[in-house]
């Protein structure tokens, strides 16, 4: 049995975003094709109801000793039942009964369960807590019990059941309004309205409805479809009005005639059945479309759009003018560590064309550097990063170039190779800290799983180093972070947690993908602190992908600037402070002098 | 942790004081005249006067509510006004075969659906489109059709099952098989069709997390990856809905212990309800009320284990 199974169906983060795109859902609906055949079906079905004595001349209630369980044809379309009844009468009238007692708990649990709450998610206060209360308990009574004592008491009216039963739907509605409305209740529209001067009712009509409309919709079909199967259920186990016709009250007597003649149950039960698939797909078909509207104004999501998007509004230029920093010779430069020559990434597309977003990169990093990569957002950084330790997003792929690393080529090594490579000789430190911890497991199991395969060492001796580590990275008390979750930690703290997790099986490179951008401008300071510290302590590479001239200068010896997939200009740090050659390499620099670097660094983690 | 589980505990206490005492009041308020419902249209006006009395239904509702109240607290409550058995005793021995059929159905479901959650979410394409449709069909028919079909494919036509009754499973271990699996198989088809899907939705939602890639970037193998970090963060929102079904579960059990005549808690609603039989409703009322309070006390406590920051709001 589904039944109250589906009252949390929508999740309420659904809801949030669908007020963009709402106009616009009937349109988009109008075209699935499911969605259309499911709804096609729902319409036939209710018409044929409405129309049932003109499809049928039986009268459904009207018993016939002498044509007891006949078969199909003969006058009788679908046979007749134990009481030879006419069974495509029944079905006909049937549906008007069901879908009648269906429909009217569905409007009992819309309109109290809508009304509750939206005062409870717009005043809030006492009711709140009232209403919830109440939601609790209706949830913790089993349905059908209630029911089977309900008419013990009040008798078996079909139409006094549904009322009863809708009312124990009630949180489904409640609790989808109720999220919905509290999200929104101190949007800024909503308080622009409410200065404003309009009423109260007029903001619930016109700002907050509107809001909840489509998932309403989804979860009045999904409850339509479990108080059908409710009701039906019941009458199938005798406890119904008999003297009309229902979908229940045929399967029951099919039941008790499962032996004679199988064919009784197929009728009612197909039409269940089909009711209720129709009913699902539907729900699911309006789901989709809800979710697919709701999806492009989620965070992460938008962030790849543009990013690809701007690549792809504006054609990579093929021919490579990379200004190039000749190194003074004072000494003998250290040997290559990693060597990116002629590097492509694309992303295909549905149409079959490729998107590329970082396109004929050719980077040097030597041993024991600390190399910048710096570029406003989108210009293909940190996809350059990910190929690196071939960590690209899905549907990502390297097209052209080689990455090698000492002279091994990683564009091509597979997977165990590369699970070899990473953590022990290129390591990763991640953007924004708090995203990027396991929030199920504490740090002290996160920072020693690694080190166990890795180093293959003992639990014991992975704790102690991890503990070492963690007072390495200035964590004041090792012994008590070993033991936290992530949630207990702050992003400066989790961050720390994460460069002790990058650098603790010893990797020769540390990719570092911007890794104060998401930090308080006080904390930024103490990491890029930490990370000098570190490469001098350890003397390990690090790329750092980065936005901020300020801590390229502060940071690093070397630098590449990149500007929609490709490296425009290359050189030691003093020196292209000192000689910015390309324009896009000055108009980074203006636009430092003109504007915080704040104001730079949110652009990009706020998109 | 323990302050956690004493809270969760007393909140539920509070909320079966409250069904219970609602179901009581309505019951009774509703119940007419219980000495004549009992004896029948026959029986003379004096005789029923006398039933009433035996019964204690002269004095106050209310004070007769506190005192059923102190003799529940006591593990009394009362006898069957139709068979005199003890409702306690009517209950228990029934509980135990509807538990066995609920608690299958849990069982089956969740591995089941684990296994096919974490199929669809890694294989997508056809594997995924199955589970689909699976899901759609399990979630629009009804337990109780599919129990009919069941019934009528596998114990009518093939012989492989009993269509009916009930074997105790220290018994005859074999018999009990037969008799459970069908009912069994019936109940969890819906709770399969959801919960499968909502474990499709959290892997692929949990695969997309950021640190899916740092603990790549570590080099932390796939299977632990996708069975130690992602399965876990995953299996909270799969319980949850888990958790949501179970006390439509029991609803629908008494459905299908209806169609495989099982002497279970659903044959007794089905009785208590239809006879009037006040003191075993209210037996049931507590029974269940007890059960679904343990079983979301036991999902919060999984929750927490799943989920460290459940643990502490």
């Amino acid at each position: 049995m589904t039944e109250l199974s589906a009252t949390g169906v929508l999740a309420p983060d659904v809801t949030s975003d669908i007020r963009a795109a709402r106009s616009h859902l009937a349109r988009r609906f109008l075209k699935n094709p499911l969605g259309i055949a499911a709804l096609s079906v729902l319409v036939l079905i209710v018409l044929a109801a409405i129309c049932a004595p003109l499809l049928t001349s039986y009268n459904p209630n009207g018993v016939s000793v002498l044509s007891i369980l006949q078969g199909p044809g003969a006058g009788h379309l679908l046979g007749t039942d134990g009481a030879g009844r006419d069974v495509w009468a029944r079905l006909l009238f049937g549906a008007r009964y069901t879908l009648a007692g269906a429909l009217l708990a569905t409007v009992v649990a819309a309109v109290l369960g809508i009304t509750s709450g939206l005062v409870a998610g717009y005043y809030g206060k006492w009711f709140e807590s009232a209403s919830s209360w109440v939601t609790t308990l209706l949830m913790a009574l089993p349905g059908i019990v209630v029911l089977l004592a309900a008419r013990a008491v009040l008798g078996p009216s079909l139409w006094t059941v549904m009322i009863i039963f809708g009312v124990l739907l009630v949180p489904a509605f409640y609790r989808l309004v109720f999220a919905a409305v509290s999200g929104v209740r101190n949007e800024l529209f909503v308080d622009a309205a409410r200065v404003s001067g309009v009423s109260d009712l007029r903001i619930i009509a016109r700002h907050i409805l509107t809001v909840v409309r489509a998932p309403i919709i989804l979860q009045a079909s999904i409850v339509f479809g479990i108080a059908i199967a409710v009701q039906v259920g019941l009458d199938f186990l005798g406890f119904g009005d008999q003297s009309i016709p229902t979908w229940g009250n045929m399967l029951n007597d099919g039941f008790t005639n499962l032996y004679r003649d199988p064919q009784l149950v197929i009728w009612p039960g197909l039409a269940v059945v089909i009711t209720g698939v129709a009913l699902t797909l539907f729900a699911n078909a309006l789901r989709d479309e809800l979710e697919q509207s709701a999806r492009p104004r989620r965070r992460r999501r938008a962030a790849a759009v543009t990013a690809v998007a701007a690549t792809a509004a504006d054609p990579v230029r093929p021919e490579n003018d990379t200004v190039v920093h000749e190194e003074p010779s004072s000494s003998a430069p250290a040997p290559l560590l990693l060597h990116i020559e002629g590097l492509a990434v694309g992303y295909p597309q549905a149409d079959g064309s490729v998107t590329r977003v970082v396109d004929n990169v050719s980077l040097d990093i030597r041993r024991g550097e600390v190399h910048g990569l710096i570029g406003e957002s989108g210009s293909g950084k940190t996809q350059t990063a990910w190929s690196v330790l071939r960590l690209l997003p899905a549907g990502g792929e390297i097209l052209e170039g080689s990455i090698l690393l000492d002279g091994e080529d990683l564009s091509r090594a597979d997977s165990a190779k590369m699970r070899d490579i990473r953590g022990g000789r290129i390591a990763y430190i991640p953007q924004e800290p708090m995203s990027n911890l396991d929030p199920s497991f504490t740090i002290g199991s996160q920072l020693t799983e690694p080190m166990r395969t890795k180093l293959g060492v003992s639990k014991t001796e992975a704790k102690a180093r991890a503990l070492k580590l963690l007072g390495q990275v200035g964590i004041p008390n090792p012994e008590r972070t070993f033991a936290s979750y992530p949630h207990e930690l702050s992003g400066g703290m989790a961050q720390r947690v994460l460069i002790a997790g990058a650098v603790s099986c010893e990797p020769d490179l540390v990719i570092a993908d911007e890794p104060t951008t998401a930090l308080d401008v006080t904390i930024q300071a103490e990491i890029l602190d930490l990370l000098r510290e570190l490469q001098r302590e350890l003397g390990v590479t690090i790329l750092i992908v980065t936005h901020n001239f300020g801590v390229v200068a502060d940071l690093c010896d070397r630098v590449s600037v990149m500007q929609k997939g490709r490296i425009v200009e290359t050189g030691s740090t003093r020196s292209l402070f000192a000689d910015p050659q390309h324009p896009y390499t000055r108009s980074l620099f203006d636009a430092i002098l003109d504007e915080s670097p704040a104001r730079g660094a949110y652009a990009e983690t706020r998109s | 942790m323990l302050t956690f589980t004493v809270r969760r505990l007393l909140y539920g206490v509070v909320l079966l004081f409250v069904i219970v005492t609602l179901a009581y009041l309505l019951l009774y308020a509703a119940a007419g005249d219980v000495g004549r419902t009992i004896l029948g249209p026959t029986a003379t006006q004096a005789t029923v006067a006398l039933k009433n009395q035996q019964l204690g239904l002269n004095s106050p509702l209310i004070s007769r509510y506190f005192s059923w109240l102190g003799h529940a607290l006591t593990g009394d409550f009362g006898s069957s006004w139709f068979t005199n058995q003890p409702v306690k005793t009517a209950i228990l021995t029934r509980l135990q075969v509807t538990l066995t059929l609920v608690f299958g159905a849990v069982i089956v479901s969740a591995v089941l659906s684990a296994v096919l959650g974490v199929w669809a979410a890694l294989r997508g394409g056809w594997v995924d489109r199955i589970i689909q449709v699976f899901s759609v069909l399990g979630f629009a028919v009804p337990g109780f059709l599919i129990a009919v079909f069941l019934v009528r494919i596998f114990a009518l036509q093939l012989h492989w099952f009993k269509p009916t009754g009930y074997v105790q499973m220290t018994y005859y271990f074999g018999g009990w098989l037969r008799t459970v699996t069908l009912p069994v198989i019936a109940l969890s088809i819906g709770l399969v069709a959801g919960v499968a899907q909502q474990v499709r939705s959290s892997v692929i939602d949990a695969l997309r997390q950021d640190w899916v890639r740092t603990l790549r970037s570590r080099g932390v193998s796939e299977r632990s990856v996708l069975f130690k970090h992602v399965l876990r963060n995953a299996g909270g929102p799969a319980l949850s809905v888990l958790a949501l079904s179970f006390v439509g579960l029991l609803g629908g059990a008494v459905i299908i212990e209806q169609v495989f005549g099982i002497p279970g808690l659903g044959q007794v609603a089905v009785l208590a309800t239809s006879e009037g039989d006040v003191p075993l409703v209210m037996g049931l009322v507590v029974a269940i009320g007890v059960i679904v309070i343990l079983v979301n006390l036991a999902i919060d406590l999984l929750q927490g284990f799943l989920n460290p920051k459940a643990r502490i709001s």
